[in-house]
C-alpha cells in the first residue's frame, strides 16, 4: 500500500506473542504521549502571557497528584516487566525435543551443520512446525543470530556456546541478520533462512548425498585425536568414560558437581585443567588448536549420541 | 543602560584582554568560555561525520564511502558526540558559568582544577583528532572486546587514550562542582533553596566521580590486552568477552544519565521563568534526580539482554530498567502543572523547554520498550534502539542545551540574540529531529540492525526520510551558530535581567564581574518566587550593586 513494509512478518510461534506486547507498549505511549502533549498545548495556549507584568499565583505542588503519577507508572511498569519477563523465559528455554542444529560464525558468514551431517553456509534449512534450537559459538569476535520474522536474537560469542530456538509457523524465506557489530563486513555478514513443510525438508536433507551425521564425522575425530585410548567405555581407562554422560551431574575433584552440557564438554577438551573429574588424575592435554570448532561440535554431538542404550542397541 | 555605561563598565570580559588572559584564566566563567569553543567544535565535527553517515543510508548499496570508513564513521560519530560533546556540554559549559552565580559564589572551589580539567580535556580532545586523522577507529563506541582488543586493525589505542585522558576533565569538574555546592553557598542558601539546576548538576557530579574511574580502568585493559596481549576479555587468552560489556556499561548507563540530568536542569529553570511560576513539586523534582543518579547504577545489565548472560540477571536488570521510568515521569508531569495557571511566553529557550517535555517523552517510554525484556529480544541492537537514544541525546540533551545557551546568553555575553530567528530555529531543530529519527522506531521494528553500511533494499524508504529530516536538522543547527555570532557584536544590549527571570545569577550586571558579585548575597527565599517582586537575596545595606 504504502510501497514499503511497516511492520516484520511473523513466523515463528513467538512472534506474535511479541507483538502483543509491543502493541500494549505502544497503546501505553501513545496515551501517555498524547496526554502529555495535550496538557502542554492547552495550558500553553489558555495561560499564555497577556500582559507583560503578569504575575501568576505561587501553586507549590500537590502531594496528591505525586503519589498519582508515582503509582500509576509504577503500576503500569510492573506489568510491563512481568509480561516481558514471562515472554523472555519462553523465548530462551528451548523446548526438550527440539531438531538441534549447530552452528558455528566467523568474520563475515554463518556455518551452519544439521545432525544428519548437511552442511549449510549463510543459510539454515528448517522445517516448519518443530521447534529448532540452534548451539552457537564464535571462532572469532562477537556476532549476533537475529531473525526478524521469527523475533528472536542471540549473541555469538567466542570460547563458549549460546544457544536460541524457534519454531516457524509458516513456510518461506527469512532474513538472517547479524547484528552485533563485528567489523569490517558487519553488514555483509546476513543470510537467508529458509523454512519448508515437514515433508520437504526431508527430501531436502537427503538430497546431498555421502553425507556423514554429525555424531559420526565426531566419532571419526575422537579416534582421530586418540580420545578412545583413555576414554574407555568399561571405565577402566585413564579418563573418565563418556557413554551416558551427556546431561548428567559430574563430581569434580574440589568437591563441586556440574552439569555435564555442551559448554561443559567444550571446556574439557580446551581446558582440561579447568574441572578435573573425582578419581582421575590431571593428565589430559588441551586440544586447542587440534581441532576446530566445527570439529569440537561434532565431538559434542559424538558424545551427546553416546547412550547406554544406543551402545546395547548397537551390540 | 546604554552602551557607553556598559563600556565603561568592567565585567569579565573587558577585565583584560590578549590570548593569555584566556588561555591562563581561573575565572569559571571564561573558562566556561574555553570549554564552549572546544564543545562547539566538537559538536560540528560529529555532526559532519553524522553528516556523511546519513548521505550513505540514502541508498541500500555502500556506493558512498567504503564499508570500512563508514565503520570508521559511525565509530568516530559516536565518540566525539559523546564523550567530547555531550558529556561535558552542559555541565562544563552552563554548569561551570551558572553554578557559583546561582549559590552566590565568586568561583568554584578550585579554580586552578577547573582551568586543569579544559586542558585534560583538550589533550584528551587532541589524541582523539590525531587518531582521527591518522585513519580512524572502527569499533564502534561501544569498543567490545575481542573485537577492539584483538581484530580490529585501526587506532584503538590512540582513541582509547584520549578518552581515557579526557575521564579525568569529567572527574575534575564533578569534584569541583561537589565541594562548591556543599562549601560555598552564600549565607541563607540552604540545600532547598537552591536552583533545580544546582541539584541536578549535584546528581551528576556524584556519576562523573563514581562512575568515570570505572570506564578509565576498562578501557586502559582494552589497551593492555591490544598491546601486551594480557587475557582479560579475549577468550584465546583466557579472558571473558562479556566481563567487558559489564565494566563498559558500569560507566555508560549512568552516562547516559550524565548527559540528561543536566540538561533536566536547565529546563526546570526554563519552565519556571518563562512561565513565571515556581516548580510544581520542587523537592520531587530535586529528589527524582538524585534517584535517577542512584538507580543509573543498578542497570547496566539492560544493555546485554541477549548477551548471553544470565537469563535471572536479565529479569533483574529489566525490573530495575522500569524503575527509573518513576523519577523521570515525575519530573515531566511536574513540569507539566507547572505550566497550570502560570504566565507563558514562547520565548525561544521555551520552544526548546517544551520541545524538549515532547521529545524526552517519547525517548522515555521507548526506554521501556527496551526495558521490557521480551520486546528487547527483538529490537536489540536495531534501529528502535538508535532512534531511543537519540531522542533522549539530541531531541532531550541537545535541546536542552541549546535551550540553556539561548536563556542564558544575554548574562554571559550581555547581548541579546535576535528572537525571531532564534525561534525559527528552534521550530525547525524540532521538526527536523522528528523526521530524522521517528522514522528509524519503525526501521527498528522491522528489524534493520544497526552499524549497516548495506542494508536490504525494502529499508530504503524510510531511510530517504531520515536522510531528509537530517538536512533539516543541519540547517537548524547551523542558524544559531551564525546569529549568536553575530549577536556578540550586534545583538541589542540585554541589562541585568531581561527575562525577569528569578535567580542570583540575574541579579548581578550582564556580562557579569569578575567575582559576580560585590558583596556576598544573603539569600532570603527560595528559588522561583516568582509570585513576588522581591529578588531572592538581599545585598547588605551601604554596599549596593552596581548597575
Amino acid at each position: 500500500m504504502l510501497g514499503f513494509p511497516l511492520f516484520p512478518d511473523q513466523a515463528s510461534s513467538v512472534a506474535a506473542r511479541v507483538d502483543a506486547l509491543f502493541y500494549f507498549l505502544v497503546s501505553v505511549s501513545v496515551f501517555f504521549a498524547t496526554l502529555i502533549c495535550i496538557l502542554i498545548i492547552v495550558f500553553a495556549v489558555r495561560y499564555r502571557r497577556r500582559s507583560e507584568n503578569e504575575q501568576p499565583p505561587a501553586i507549590v505542588g500537590n502531594l496528591g497528584l505525586e503519589i498519582l503519577w508515582t503509582v500509576v507508572p509504577l503500576g503500569l511498569t510492573m506489568v510491563m516487566f512481568v509480561w516481558g519477563a514471562k515472554l523472555f523465559f519462553v523465548i530462551y528455554h528451548p523446548p526438550i525435543n527440539s531438531l538441534e542444529i549447530t552452528v558455528v560464525a566467523k568474520q563475515w558468514m554463518w556455518k551452519v551443520q544439521h545432525p544428519e551431517g548437511r552442511l549449510e553456509i549463510d543459510e539454515l534449512h528448517i522445517p516448519t512446525g518443530r521447534p529448532v534450537k540452534l548451539t552457537m559459538t564464535s571462532q572469532d569476535v562477537i556476532h549476533s543470530f537475529f531473525v526478524p520474522a521469527f523475533r528472536v536474537k542471540r549473541d555469538v560469542l567466542p570460547g563458549r556456546y549460546t544457544t536460541v530456538w524457534f519454531e516457524a509457523t509458516k513456510a518461506g524465506e527469512y532474513q538472517l541478520f547479524c547484528s552485533q557489530y563485528c567489523g569490517t563486513q558487519h553488514s555483509g555478514m546476513v543470510g537467508r533462512i529458509v523454512v519448508m513443510e515437514p515433508a520437504r525438508y526431508q527430501t531436502w536433507l537427503s538430497g546431498e548425498t555421502a553425507v556423514i551425521s554429525m555424531a559420526s564425522a565426531g566419532e571419526k575425530l575422537f579416534q582421530r585425536l586418540a580420545c578412545n585410548t583413555c576414554h574407555l567405555e568399561s571405565g577402566a581407562g585413564r579418563g573418565p568414560p563418556l557413554v551416558g554422560l551427556f546431561g548428567k551431574k559430574v563430581q569434580l575433584q574440589n568437591g563441586q558437581t556440574v552439569t555435564a552440557d555442551e559448554n561443559y564438554i567444550r571446556e574439557s577438551i580446551l581446558e582440561p585443567q579447568a574441572k578435573i573429574t573425582a578419581g582421575y588424575a590431571p593428565i589430559m592435554p588441551t586440544f586447542k588448536g587440534l581441532v576446530s570448532e566445527d570439529g569440537i561440535m561434532q565431538i559434542v554431538a559424538y558424545i551427546k549420541s553416546l547412550t547406554h542404550e544406543g551402545t546395547q542397541a548397537k551390540k | 543602560m546604554n552602551t557607553q555605561t556598559m563600556e565603561r563598565r568592567q565585567h569579565y570580559l573587558n577585565v583584560s584582554y590578549g590570548i593569555r588572559s584566556w588561555l591562563f584564566t581561573t575565572d569559571h566563567k571564561r573558562i566556561a568560555w574555553l570549554y564552549l569553543v572546544s564543545v562547539t567544535f566538537f559538536f560540528f565535527i560529529g555532526g559532519l561525520f553524522a553528516t556523511l553517515i546519513r548521505l550513505e543510508l540514502l541508498t541500500p548499496q555502500g556506493d558512498l564511502v567504503q564499508a570500512e570508513t563508514y565503520n570508521k564513521l559511525f565509530t568516530m560519530h559516536g565518540v566525539t558526540m559523546i564523550f567530547f560533546f555531550l558529556i561535558p556540554s552542559i555541565p562544563a559549559v552552563l554548569g561551570n558559568f551558572l553554578i557559583p552565580m546561582m549559590i552566590g559564589a565568586r568561583d568554584l572551589a578550585f579554580p586552578r582544577l577547573n582551568l586543569a580539567s579544559w586542558y585534560i580535556y583538550s589533550i584528551g580532545g587532541l589524541f582523539t583528532l590525531i587518531a582521527a586523522a591518522a585513519g580512524g577507529v572502527d569499533t564502534g563506541w561501544t569498543f567490545y572486546t575481542p573485537y577492539s582488543s584483538i581484530y580490529s586493525n585501526t587506532h584503538v589505542v590512540l582513541t582509547v587514550v584520549g578518552i581515557f585522558v579526557t575521564g579525568f576533565s569529567s572527574i575534575l569538574t564533578g569534584l569541583n562542582f561537589i565541594v562548591t555546592i556543599h562549601t560555598m553557598r552564600a549565607p541563607g542558601m540552604t540545600w532547598f533553596r537552591l536552583p533545580l539546576f544546582v541539584w541536578a548538576h549535584y546528581a551528576t557530579s556524584i556519576i562523573f566521580v563514581l562512575g568515570t574511574p570505572v570506564i578509565a580502568i576498562t578501557l586502559l585493559l582494552v589497551g593492555l590486552e591490544r598491546v601486551f596481549h594480557l587475557g582479560i576479555f579475549d577468550p584465546e587468552l583466557g579472558g571473558d568477552p562479556l566481563l567487558f560489556q559489564h565494566l563498559f556499561w558500569f560507566y555508560s548507563h549512568p552516562a547516559v544519565y550524565i548527559m540528561i540530568l543536566p540538561g533536566m536542569g536547565v529546563i526546570s529553570e526554563l519552565i519556571a521563568c518563562f512561565s513565571r511560576k515556581r516548580i510544581f513539586g520542587y523537592e520531587f523534582v530535586a529528589f527524582s534526580s538524585l534517584g535517577i543518579a542512584v538507580l543509573g547504577f543498578l542497570v547496566w545489565g539492560h544493555h546485554m539482554f541477549v548477551s548471553g548472560q544470565s537469563l535471572y540477571a536479565g529479569m533483574i536488570f529489566s525490573l530495575l530498567s522500569m524503575l527509573v521510568a518513576i523519577p523521570s515521569a515525575v519530573k515531566v508531569f511536574n513540569w507539566t502543572a507547572t505550566l497550570y495557571k502560570g504566565s507563558v511566553s514562547f520565548d525561544a529557550p521555551m520552544l526548546y523547554a517544551l520541545g524538549f517535555i515532547g521529545l524526552f517523552t517519547i525517548g522515555g517510554l521507548t526506554g521501556l520498550f527496551l526495558a521490557s525484556i521480551g520486546v528487547d529480544v527483538h529490537v536489540h541492537d536495531t534501529y528502535f534502539v538508535i532512534a531511543h537514544f537519540h531522542y533522549i541525546m539530541v531531541g532531550s540533551a541537545v535541546m536542552a542545551y541549546l535551550g540553556g545557551i539561548h536563556f542564558w546568553w544575554p548574562k554571559m555575553t550581555g547581548r541579546r540574540y535576535p528572537e525571531a530567528v532564534a525561534r525559527v530555529a528552534a521550530l525547525i531543530i524540532f521538526l527536523g529531529f522528528n523526521l530524522t529519527f521517528f522514522p528509524q522506531f519503525i526501521l527498528g521494528y522491522l528489524g534493520m540492525p544497526r552499524r549497516y553500511h548495506v542494508y536490504p533494499p525494502e529499508f530504503q524508504v524510510l531511510n530517504v526520510m531520515s536522510s531528509a529530516g537530517a538536512s533539516i536538522l543541519a540547517v537548524g543547527y547551523v542558524l544559531p551558530l551564525i546569529y549568536l555570532i553575530w549577536s556578540l557584536r550586534y545583538g541589542a544590549i540585554a541589562g541585568m535581567n531581561p527575562w525577569k527571570a528569578k535567580g542570583l545569577e540575574w541579579q548581578t550586571p550582564s556580562p557579569p564581574p569578575t567575582d559576580n558579585f560585590d558583596v556576598t548575597p544573603i539569600v532570603v527565599h527560595e528559588a522561583y518566587g516568582y509570585e513576588t517582586d522581591e529578588p531572592q537575596a538581599i545585598y547588605p545595606p551601604g554596599k549596593p550593586l552596581h548597575v
